[in-house]
């Protein structure tokens, strides 16, 4: 019994809440997985790595407005287009970035993160001046607003499964790509040893630039799942970075299980949280809760025993 | 082996000319008041210098230890503000208004201390510097450093705000702790006590300057460095590594502490907005842009930097956050030594050819690359 | 065979695996006080392991190491120093920002806590010592250099120095004389001969001439067990030393 409710009840909210956490948790997977390949494989801390997110949201917020001026037939069909573009526009910014910016960086990771937070206060100006300072939300087709009827007394919001099983499918890809494709191998043989990996035939700088503009990539998606439980700001991405860093150490870097996980975890206790305090002391329970953890193991939770 | 060379001397009393006599002449009070506002960050970026700089340890929460200082300075301030007789018209007399706007009755058993002056004086320095003690014992004696210990003290910085802004019956919430009036009995509000405040702050920061000189010229200042570069070679010579680290965090805690409980009495208020994740790591730049490891140049990063903020966001608000942007970039990529890099590569050569009598004597084992050099340039 | 406290070092059983992989498997090996202890064995054999090991930088699955009858598995890194163990790492590990003489200084056994170390002045012993130890170690004119500008095999006597400044009485050194030029190894021969008298050393060597002009004893790892174990000449006529060196 906790708070007058009994096991039952307690069962109903969570599993009502978890439904309700799904989008939620789908941002948070895409952002950590994103993160997880460019930290967690490439070992470089992106603080601008919300932004990115938050251009995928505007990218879908602009998808939506041409669809509805010159294609409002087709309205219904929008959101997939605006994910293939978000995902092309911040990895091509990401690749850019790379390119311009953290390339030379790769020795220094605390340099990195401080070089990537000044990125992202100058993307956050950018999309101010761009977009304005005021929120924007987007339109849903009428079709993704409903509910599927799980059982008479459990509904599952539509939206809420369609970026779920984006969210399956990207996670399915980064997995074969990294571990089963081999291409994992080539950005740990980058980051451990540059010259010796580009003696063997690696090329070094496209296996950068590919890796981060992935990781990128991955996280214009997220902004565009965002737009579903959120209205797009300026500055809607800074709100996100801790936690998804938090995700991705609390997975135990280098882990993808782990930081689906992670995810899970850290999403549904918030969301069920939710339901018994305010939102933003379910926010400091979880936050502390896995800080407390992370300082019994720094590790993380998912994550082999290795000769240092 | 002195703390102080000639050079040192030379450079600490400029900049004590500068902050004790310069500027106080130069400034109308508001100004000189903004200049004290700037100082009090000095005392955050010279713990970054000893905590970043000689240890590389980065810490992105410095802002909790500035705000924890902040707070308990304000916490004094309000109740001192809050006496029966001021707060007659509330339902409950004699506690701060934000308390009785939140139907509070009684106040609670954290803010008692703060009755007292003295405890209060303590609890500046103390308070910041136990966080730290926990966080870096636990962080430390596992050995996490790095990005990883920058990430956790970033989202201690977030946890901290929203229980700072969530709990506002506590806290004061988003506004913070508004409305303080007197310190001890003296009103701070006047531009004499201003002037008197700006004072004693330019004093302690220049006395944290020979403090945290002393720690650096120590050889507890050697073992930071050398940590920083082959720490298992520290470790393996017998000293216990985490130790010296979580010292080095504590007294960059302590020293945050003292600056933001300056920073409340010369601004009158203490607010979440100095805590969070944005104005921690934005404390980083004022050292970095000084150079990281120049304990004078953290101090004049700090008034640089918000210096060129009042200037810019005055004239150019939506300018302020693109230079920000670009300053972090520029000073990682081109500048990591920050002004005192400059200073080493052109004026300092430049000195010792006009000024000959100032270059150090020449020593037996002359005191090595790290205390050769004045504090400016020492690496 | 004496009992085990006569023996300065004394590890019994000792297993280490990483992931299932046993770097370390069931080792038993004892050193006498003033002895030199030659390890040899193929790459991965587990010889630095071993090293990590005795010293607590890698933590034992199973098994002892007793140090002057005090138990080492137990202990953190900074007191198996303070016990009087000192670790060599393969690559030179000092601090070039630092001068030599500051290298030294920071190695000499005082002031070792954080508050010792605020208070720590640099007075006559310590410079004499310092000094000394420079001019055993062929370093006396560069005292007031960077430690970074020295050649490599300088940095290998410093580091030497470094240890032997905090008068250890077991010293564990990991390929000390990889990367030396032919004059630098017999001058790191001589030195290594000198110092040995009031302690016990534990190498690790490739250089089989080097290991001839110092060793007391070799002990031959293989897979993390000791295959062999004894003078130059018996090790070398072992059948199984040869299979593992030549293969199968």
């Amino acid at each position: 019994m906790l708070m007058g409710y009994s096991f039952g009840d307690l069962g109903s909210i969570m599993a009502m809440q978890g439904f309700a956490g799904l989008i939620l948790f789908s941002v948070f997977v895409l952002m950590a997985l994103g993160l997880a390949v460019i930290f967690g494989q490439m070992g470089v801390i992106n603080m601008a790595h919300g932004e990115f997110m938050i251009l995928g949201a505007y990218v879908t917020f602009l998808t939506s407005r041409l669809f509805t001026t010159y294609l409002p037939g087709a309205f219904g069909a929008y959101f997939f287009v605006a994910v293939v573009l978000a995902f092309c526009a911040a990895g091509l910014a990401g690749m850019a970035v790379e390119w311009l910016l953290i390339r030379h960086l790769y020795r220094r990771p605390l340099d990195t993160l401080l070089a990537t937070w000044g990125l992202s206060l100058i993307l956050q100006q950018v999309y101010r001046s761009v977009f304005g300072a005021r929120e924007v939300g987007v339109d849903q087709p009428e079709w993704m607003m409903g509910a599927a009827n799980l059982s008479e007394s459990i509904q599952i919001p539509i939206n809420g499964l369609i970026v779920m099983a984006l969210t399956t499918l990207i996670a399915v890809a980064v997995y074969l790509l990294i571990f089963r494709f081999g291409w994992g191998k080539q950005i740990r043989a980058v980051m451990q040893n540059r010259a010796m990996a580009g003696a063997v035939g690696i090329d070094t700088a496209r296996v950068d630039r590919l890796t981060f503009g992935l990781g990128c990539g991955i996280a214009g998606v997220a902004g565009s799942a965002f737009t579903m439980i959120g209205s797009t700001s300026p500055t809607a991405g800074q709100l996100y970075i801790v936690d998804a860093f938090l995700v991705v150490v609390f997975g135990g870097t280098g882990s993808l299980i782990g930081t689906i996980a992670s995810a899970f975890t850290i999403s549904q206790a918030r969301s069920t949280l939710e339901f018994f305090l305010s939102g933003s002391m379910a926010q400091v329970v979880v936050l502390l809760t896995v800080v407390g953890i992370l300082m019994l193991r720094p590790q993380g939770l998912f994550v082999l025993k290795v000769r240092r | 082996m002195g703390v102080l060379n000639r050079k040192d001397l030379l450079f600490i009393g400029l900049l004590a000319a500068l902050v004790l006599i310069v500027l106080p002449m130069a400034l109308e009070p508001f100004r000189l008041n903004l200049v004290g506002k700037y100082l009090t960050y000095g005392f955050v970026a010279l713990g970054l210098v000893l905590c970043w700089g000689d240890a590389g340890i980065l810490s992105l929460g410095q802002g909790v230890f500035f705000g924890l200082g902040g707070y308990c300075m304000a916490m004094y301030l309000k109740l001192e503000a809050s006496t029966p007789e001021a707060t007659k018209i509330q339902s409950t007399p004699g506690i701060p208004d934000f308390m009785d706007w939140n139907q509070i009755t009684e106040l609670p058993l954290f803010w008692q201390p703060f009755h007292s002056l003295a405890l209060t004086l303590i609890a500046i320095p103390l308070v910041p510097a136990l966080l730290a003690l926990v966080v870096g014992f636990a962080m430390f004696k596992r050995r996490v450093g790095g990005t990883y210990f920058a990430i956790i003290t970033q989202a201690i910085a977030a946890i901290l705000t929203i229980l700072i802004i969530g709990q506002q019956g506590y806290t004061g919430g988003v506004n913070g702790i508004t409305d303080l009036r007197t310190l001890h009995g003296w009103d701070i509000r006047t531009d004499h006590a201003h002037t008197v405040l700006y004072f004693v702050n330019a004093g302690l920061l220049i006395g944290c300057l020979l403090l945290g000189q002393y720690v650096r010229r120590s050889k507890l200042g050697r073992i930071l460095v050398a940590m920083r570069d082959k720490e298992d070679r520290v470790r393996f010579s017998g000293y216990a590594v985490a130790d010296f680290k979580i010292f080095v965090f504590c007294f960059a805690a302590a020293l945050a502490g003292i600056g933001g409980a300056m920073f409340t009495l010369q601004v009158g208020f203490m607010s979440p907005s100095f805590v969070g994740i944005v104005p921690s790591i934005e404390m980083v730049i004022y050292c970095a842009v000084g150079g990281r490891t120049s304990l004078l140049g953290a101090i004049y990063g700090a008034l640089a930097v918000n210096w060129a903020r009042t200037t810019l966001s005055e004239a150019f608000p939506e300018l302020w956050l693109l230079a920000l942007g670009s300053l972090f970039i520029l000073v990682v990529v081109a500048f990591p030594d920050g002004l005192a890099g400059i200073y080493r590569k052109t004026f300092d050569p430049m000195l010792d050819r006009l000024l000959p009598w100032l270059r150090r004597r020449p020593s037996v084992h002359g005191p090595a690359v790290l205390p050769a050099q004045p504090i400016a340039s020492a690496e | 065979m004496a009992s085990n406290t006569d023996h300065l070092l004394a590890v019994e059983g000792l297993t280490v695996s990483f992931d299932g992989f046993r770097a370390v498997d069931d080792l038993s090996f004892y050193l006498d006080r003033g002895e030199i202890r030659v390890v040899i064995g193929p790459n991965g054999a587990g010889k630095t392991t071993v090293l990590d090991l005795i010293c607590g930088r890698t933590q034992a699955t199973a098994g002892s190491i007793r140090f002057e009858g005090a138990e080492l598995t137990r202990m953190k890194e900074h007191q198996i120093v303070r016990a009087g163990v000192g670790r060599k790492f393969q690559t030179p590990s000092i601090y070039e920002d630092l001068t030599v003489f500051e290298n030294l200084e920071l190695s000499f056994p005082r002031g070792r806590s954080v508050f010792g170390a605020l208070a720590f002045r640099r007075d006559s012993e310590v410079s004499g010592q310092v000094e000394e130890m420079a001019r055993s170690m062929f370093l006396q004119d560069h005292l007031d250099r960077p430690a970074g500008i020295l050649s490599h095999g300088q940095k290998q006597w410093l580091e030497i120095g470094m240890l032997l400044i905090q008068d250890p009485a077991l010293l564990m050194l990991d390929e000390p004389v990889a990367g030396m030029s032919v004059s630098e190894r017999a001058k790191t021969a001589e030195l290594l001969r000198r110092i040995i008298q009031r302690r016990s050393v534990l190498v690790i060597e490739h250089d089989m001439g080097f290991v001839e002009s110092i060793a007391d004893k070799v002990m031959v790892l293989h897979q993390g067990r000791v295959i062999s174990e004894g003078s130059i000449a018996h090790v070398k006529a072992d059948r199984r030393v040869v299979d593992v060196y030549l293969g199968h």
